[in-house]
């Protein structure tokens, strides 16, 4: 007897998602993921101004607003072969990459944390052996046994207080849950030093950005940045300072908490590593241009084929062939006319027809795009394993590092991340 | 005293937008002190953390589903938030309330909070507002002013055209 489970809302995202799973026995048999809003921004555009065309899409999402602003400039930039001044370029990647940093902090901490790290016991645990741990695992100067006292002391009013509580609902006590005691009180505090440190990089976007949420710095064909030596309303030397400081205080972060507690965390729960199998044929386009005319990236894009690191083959930039002619998009299963099969994006429709959910038909908003007819993973695992195979040094050390001395199991990282892992897992 | 008028929702999907329609509006036709300050928040969520940070009130104006015939004028203040929060009136997913609840977690959330509303008719996509809902947006902006009244500010009319 098999029987279905749905979720719905899946939480932690943007967008309003719906999973249905069919299980039998402890299989799921089949599986639906259905995108539950309507947003076509795309039908919005139609007539209008494309300069303004940015301006409109980065209000299509609450978590992603500075991306879509870029991705639509840079859309109208394409269309129109146009050169960009270098240092627009650069004032552009910071920002992105202030946004990126910004969502892997919130998103790790504020979003994901809470369902592998038990707050309550948190409350039980000794500041001072907490205190100890984390001063063997990094030299961040938030580690000491007086921040973890402080930290348990502004637990113990709150846990289950809140009337807005954030912890109200967490799954405490719950034997999956299983992080070292020890390390609770490390997770938790470095949560709510997260929350302080996340405003370094919504600060950078907002001063180069102009302001946030939703920037206003962007014009097609390049940024809009005074700069001056004096006046304060626009780029001074004294905010390109406090910027590069902002930006300083985020590596520290990254470098010294976000990336250890990330391996701990991970290490704490190897099996889950295990678990839900997605897609491996992996793909990302080159991006962080360092030129006007977009022909060099600092971050290298490419296709990786069945989790097979070698089969990498590299997209150099967005107007290559190989990438452009490989790209479709089916409506088969999405609440849009259609009939023409699978189209290329630049010829796609997007007229909504809806049919309430259809086990066998349509029963989802979202289009379901290929690369030549297969489906494929897209976003920062992809990105990551990209750069790896495209040799990036710092990358491939940070992604093969072991330190067997830490005191706690911390996930050897090419082994968590990797395709060839992946693949093995589902192999056995 | 240091107040935010934050108007939130997605102007991408008509009505869902009113409350930053709202304090787009609101400046046109009302003079603000300078202890307010008005935010367009978007669909957004923790990038507003800073800005609501040690604020002595919120005023939040948004699209509230209550049931009501499309444009009635909600307001909700004291043990009304939670709930609001908790059963999702409002459209929005990931956001505001995780942004209350990590400033009450840092010892910084607002004194005083209140959300002014309206019951949206229309969540489709578009950017201009339903008949409905527009014929009632001079009421909302004039809820927010009394509003500000109440935590002891005026906000004069400016004379010009709009509101």
């Amino acid at each position: 007897m098999s029987r279905r489970v749905t979720i719905d809302p899946v939480t932690r995202i943007e967008g309003h998602l719906r999973v249905d799973v069919e299980v039998d026995g402890d299989k799921v048999k089949k599986a639906w993921a259905s995108g539950q809003m309507w947003r076509g921004a795309e039908n919005i555009l139609i007539g209008r101004d494309p300069r303004d065309a940015w301006a409109i899409t980065q209000r299509i999402c609450g978590v992603c607003t500075t991306v879509h602003a870029l991705a639509s400039v840079r859309s109208v930039e394409n269309a129109l072969q146009l050169e960009l001044p270098v240092n627009a370029q650069y004032i552009r990647n910071v920002i992105i990459l202030a946004h990126a940093v910004h969502d892997h902090i919130v998103h790790f901490y504020h979003l994901l944390a809470l369902d592998w790290v038990d707050v309550t016991s948190a409350l039980k645990a000794d500041p001072a052996k907490a205190a100890s741990l984390a001063e063997s695992l990094s030299s961040w100067s938030g580690n000491s046994k007086a921040e973890f006292s402080k930290v348990k002391e502004r637990l113990s009013g709150f846990v289950g207080t809140g009337p807005l509580g954030i912890f109200t609902n967490g799954y405490w006590g719950h034997p999956a849950m299983k992080l070292p005691p020890e390390i609770s009180p490390i997770a938790v505090t470095h949560y709510l030093q997260a929350l302080e440190v996340q405003r370094h990089a919504n600060k950078v976007v907002s001063i180069l950005g102009g302001k946030t949420p939703h920037i206003e710095n962007v014009v097609v064909g390049s940024v809009a940045n005074a700069l001056a030596v004096h006046s304060q309303a626009v780029l001074t030397v004294e905010r390109l300072l406090a910027v590069k400081d902002w930006i300083d205080r985020l590596a520290d972060f990254v470098k010294n908490v976000y990336l250890i507690d990330v391996a701990v965390v991970g290490g704490s729960y190897p099996e889950w590593t295990q678990i839900g199998r997605g897609i491996v044929d992996y793909i990302s386009v080159p991006d962080i241009p360092v030129d006007g005319r977009n022909t060099e990236f600092a971050l290298a894009g490419g296709h990786i084929a069945g989790a097979d690191l070698a089969s990498f083959k590299q997209i150099k930039m967005h107007d290559d062939a190989y990438f452009k002619d490989g790209v479709s998009e089916s409506v088969k299963h999405s609440w849009y006319e259609g009939g023409k099969g699978p189209l290329h994006p630049y010829k796609r429709e997007t007229r909504p027809q809806y049919t309430d959910f259809k086990d066998d038909g349509k029963y989802s908003w979202l289009k379901s795009p290929a690369f030549y007819d297969k489906p494929m993973q897209v976003g920062p695992l992809p990105r990551a394993l990209a750069v790896v195979a495209a040799g990036h040094k710092p990358t491939i050390e940070h992604a093969t590092q072991k330190d067997q001395e830490l005191p706690v199991r911390r996930a050897d990282h090419l082994e968590r991340c990797t395709a060839q892992r992946e693949g093995r897992a589902w192999r056995r | 005293m240091r107040v935010v008028l934050l108007g939130v929702g997605n102007i991408l999907l008509s009505d869902e937008g009113l409350g930053v329609r709202a304090v787009e509006r609101l400046p046109l036709a009302f003079s603000l002190p300078p202890e307010v300050a008005v935010i367009d928040g978007g669909p957004c969520g923790m990038e507003l953390l800073e800005d609501l940070e040690g604020i002595d009130a919120l005023i939040m104006v948004d699209a509230i589903r209550s049931g009501e015939p499309a444009g009635t004028p909600i307001r909700l203040t004291g043990e009304a938030l939670p709930v609001f929060f908790r059963t999702r009136l409002s459209p929005h997913q990931v956001g505001l309330s995780d942004v209350l609840a990590s400033l009450e977690l840092l010892g910084k959330s607002p004194r005083h909070i209140s959300i002014l509303g309206l019951q949206p008719e229309s969540l489709a996509l578009g950017m201009d507002l339903s008949r409905a809902v527009e014929d009632r947006m001079p009421t909302l902006i004039g809820m927010v002013v009394s509003e500000l009244a109440l935590l002891g500010l005026a906000a004069p009319r400016t004379g010009r055209r709009g509101g």
